[in-house]
């Protein structure tokens, strides 16, 4: 539990939700300068739609022309490109091919194609099936033809908004934790917020609440600009012996709705697909459903057929923040210094670092004066991903603990000693991916168990 | 630190199969022979099997499964075999080549066999798809058991049992020597899969058994707060629960072999050999429950035992792949083991093993091309132990196919 009392709970801005937009968000006003609380309402960051995604780098090829999303989604991928090797963040390059399996997709694809030129992405293009196949020797043959994006790329969608807070974290910014904001006054220039662990006041309110963003601006602001509907996303993975099976990201032709089924590496070796689109009321549950992941498993043997031998060794299902509308809702109130950043429906792992730009703007233009940090300290966070090498590869790891992902007893334990520790087994596990394999926790559970005594909320067991 | 070791066999796993093939190579004086185990000690899965029932044929009395397995650990060291701890195979390459990781840095044993005993676990909720939120308390036997045993912390107190294998009944008997108590034994069929000791015994105990029954959805956020459970078109039910306990469901620990070079058999999980037990690799073997899901402790370490003695005589050998015939198997049938028969059906090859996949009543049809090689009555169900010897296979010139009708 954070110890309100023991810190100067006065801030140049709160950043409420510990998304990864919130953790950009709070990275970028630190580095620039301003004193920067992020306060969240769950037991770890990334506790609610952030924890569950597809883990895409998107070029913004089909992003709506002219959109606050695809400027975002172009700078925040141009930051991430630029910062990644200095965080030790990962870059799987695959590209990606928006794939036609039928004629009727097939008369799409030059639209896509001169939206992606439109959008800036020149080395978009579009590939005849023999070029699909040489490409993707195990996709299935009915391929029909393919717009190309070389840019598409695959990232850690939990190590990368984790390095935007611990950098603001070793920068000063302060993280409330299992914090959540239940209403607040602006007054004299200020917000005065009531939290669940006590005051917190600050100049400026920057909303990335998420799937709660709609009921924070109504708490705040009096009434909501936008309604969250919930749309819920499952997601299967397969084991590592899919990687060789596929590179590049197979994305659908999109329908009037969403985005569709992806097929797709993951940063850990593993293939992903995913997700489905459920709209629901509820903002807390994400159940994952037997027929739905069976018809999942068969979408992704439909594009890959070798996928029928190989082991599922892991499922989730995310709740995606979208509103009544499909475009980003933001809400700026000048009189009130509060800016909303809501409705991130499915791109936001990409536009994060775009967004905090923008949020950064726009308190800029609100008043916000602050110096940029001369010399910011950079933390790289540890590698988990297969691009580089791990730390079951040097010596003196102490022992393995996870046999299927390869994860140590020393590198469990350095991630508590973190300056954003994990605060429950969700985020251990995004944190090291021990219990994250093939196995599930089988071989592995009671030990990562006992070494996480203490540091976790729920805890994985107790004395017996 | 990388270093690199020669050694005559090696053998990864150090469970009752492993360590089985280990001293019978020893004894049958094969001068360097190495167990390579990744967990802090020997012993495999018995050492948190806390219940009593190990070790009868082995050492003439009932055991608890970490005495026994401590036992078995002695008895190989006594026989001069090395036991490589916190050693984790991390791939297996042609010619005996074993990349290896361990505390102290990287290491490379090639040896001139290699005899693959990685055991089998349990399936997990996320291979079985089962549907619901995904808090924490959803474990396997296998886990429960480390909990236990090993770290004297418990996942639960209440859990609903999924599964009637042999496994579940040893699941109860963990939870109740521990003060847990299970809320609920759910059976999908009309009885129990395994023949229980007093086939009762949950009843006996006060827990409810629930047949013809499946998990519709897991309930709970941050802990399991419940189960709910279909009963064959009947209206669902939910139970109160803190934990979930799935048993069973063994799956071969192959994925060594998948991602090497080692062919794997889609129906077994294990790697394919043939009756001598040799993998498509002729330097590798493969022993114990890797072979299938599951056999009891003394069966994989006779298995053990048995693989070593063949294995110390082929050493003297030059290793190569014979022309072999393939075995295939009925869909109602999960699995045969060997998947094929290389030349020479010898006296000491065990015997094929099938298991059904759904309960038979009928009869048992061995086919080599057009000649019929055995015609027998079987009446069995899923999970019980099915044994042809090979001598009713021999003289088999044309694929084998095995049948049900």
């Amino acid at each position: 539990m954070a110890d309100p009392a023991a810190k100067c709970n006065s801030y140049d801005v709160a950043v409420i939700g510990g998304g990864v937009v919130g953790c950009a968000v709070a990275r970028r006003l630190t580095l620039d300068g301003a004193r920067v609380v992020l306060v969240e309402k769950g037991g770890d960051i990334l506790s609610g739609a952030s924890k569950a995604n597809s883990a895409l780098l998107h070029t913004g090829f089909d992003a709506p022309r002219g959109s606050l999303e695809l400027a975002c989604m172009q700078q925040g991928y141009a930051e991430y490109l630029a910062i990644r090797a200095e965080l030790n963040l990962p870059l799987l390059e695959t590209g990606g091919m928006v794939i036609a399996w039928t004629q009727e997709q097939q008369a799409k694809l030059p639209s896509i194609l001169a939206q992606a030129h439109v959008n800036g992405v020149a080395d978009a293009r579009l590939i005849d099936a023999d070029a699909i196949h040489a490409r993707e020797p195990a996709l299935d043959r009915r391929a029909l033809s393919a717009v190309l994006v070389p840019g598409e790329h695959v990232i850690d969608p939990w190590s990368a908004p984790l390095a935007y807070l611990t950098q603001a974290v070793a920068n000063g910014a302060d993280f409330r934790r299992r914090t959540e904001v239940i209403g607040g006054r602006f007054a004299n220039g200020a917000w005065s917020l009531d939290t669940t662990t006590g005051p917190i006041a600050a100049r400026y309110v920057v909303n990335c609440a998420g799937l709660f963003g709609d009921r924070l601006e109504a708490a705040l602001l009096g009434d909501a600009s936008f309604t969250i509907k919930p749309r819920k996303g499952q997601f299967l993975v397969f084991d590592k012996m899919a990687a060789r099976m596929l590179r590049t990201i197979i994305l659908p032709v999109p329908t009037e709705r969403t985005k569709g089924v992806v097929l797709a590496r993951t940063a850990f070796g593993n293939v992903l697909v995913g997700p489905t689109a459920e709209e629901q009321d509820d903002r807390e549950h994400a159940t994952v459903e037997q027929d739905t992941l069976e018809g999942l498993r068969q979408a992704a043997i439909a594009m890959v057929p070798a996928l029928a031998d190989v082991q599922v060794n892991a499922v989730y299902a995310g709740l995606r923040p979208a509103s009544e509308q499909k475009h980003y809702r933001t809400r700026r109130d000048d009189e009130r210094n509060f800016l909303s950043l809501g409705g991130i429906r499915s791109t936001g792992l990409t536009a994060a670092l775009g967004l905090a730009q923008y949020a950064r703007g726009q308190l800029a233009q609100m008043g916000l004066d602050a110096v940029p940090l001369a010399a910011p300290a950079i933390t790289p966070v540890p590698n988990i991903s297969e691009m580089a090498p791990r730390d079951w590869q040097a010596d003196g790891h102490g022992a393995m603990v996870c046999h299927c992902e390869l994860v140590t007893e020393r590198e469990i334990v350095a991630a508590f000693a973190t300056p954003v520790p994990p605060g429950e087994l969700g985020g251990l596990k995004r944190r090291t991916r021990a219990c994250m394999g093939r196995c599930q926790g089988f071989y592995c559970s009671a030990q990562v168990a006992r070494l996480s005594e203490g540091h976790l909320t729920p805890a994985m067991a107790v004395a017996s | 630190m990388s270093t690199a070791r020669h050694v005559d066999v090696a053998i990864v796993g150090g469970g009752p199969a492993g360590l089985g093939a280990a001293m019978a190579l020893r004894r049958a004086g094969i001068e360097s022979v190495v167990v390579i185990e990744r967990e802090a000690e020997a012993g495999g899965v018995p050492r948190h099997c806390g219940h009593p029932a190990f070790g009868v044929r082995e050492f003439g009395r009932p055991m608890s499964g970490p005495r026994y397995a401590r036992a078995l650990v002695g008895k190989a060291r006594a026989a001069g075999v090395e036991i490589l701890t916190r050693h984790s195979v991390v791939a297996l390459e042609p010619e005996g080549r074993l990349l290896i990781a361990n505390p102290d840095g990287a290491l490379t044993v090639t040896a001139r066999r290699v005899i693959l005993a990685t055991g089998a676990r349990e399936s997990t909720r996320a291979a079985r798809l089962v549907s619901g939120d995904r808090p924490l308390g959803v474990v396997n036997t296998g886990a429960l058991q480390a909990y236990l045993y090993l770290q004297g912390l418990t996942p639960f107190r209440r859990p609903v049992i999924v599964g009637t294998e042999l496994v579940s009944l040893s699941a109860i008997w963990t939870c109740l020597a521990h003060g847990i108590r299970p809320q609920a034994v759910i059976a999908e069929g009309d009885r129990a899969v395994a023949r229980w000791p007093m086939g009762l015994f949950p009843h006996l105990l006060g827990i409810p058994v629930h047949y013809n029954t499946q998990v519709e959805a897991i309930t709970g956020t941050g802990r399991v707060d419940g189960v709910r459970v279909s009963r064959n078109g009947r209206p669902s039910i939910e139970i109160a629960c803190d934990g979930v306990l799935l048993t069973g469901h063994f799956v071969p620990e192959a994925s060594l072999m998948r991602s090497a070079h080692i062919a794997v058999d889609r129906n077994s999980g294990g790697p394919a050999v043939d009756q001598f037990h040799r993998c498509s690799d002729p330097s590798y073997f493969a022993t114990g429950n890797l072979l299938r899901g599951i056999e009891t402790a003394g069966w994989c370490h006779r298995e053990g035992l048995a693989l070593g003695r063949r294995v110390a005589a082929d050493l003297s050998a030059t290793p190569a792949l014979a022309a072999t015939i393939p075995i295939t198997v009925a869909p109602q049938l999960k699995y045969a083991v060997p998947q094929r028969l290389a030349p020479g059906i010898s006296g000491n090859a065990p015997a094929l093993q099938l298991r059904l996949s759904e309960p038979f009543s009928g009869e048992l049809v061995v086919t080599s091309g057009s000649r019929e090689l055995l015609r027998r009555p079987l009446r069995s169900r899923p999970e019980r132990r099915i044994l042809v010897p090979l001598s009713n296979l021999s003289g088999a010139d044309d694929p084998i196919t095995i049948r049900l009708q």
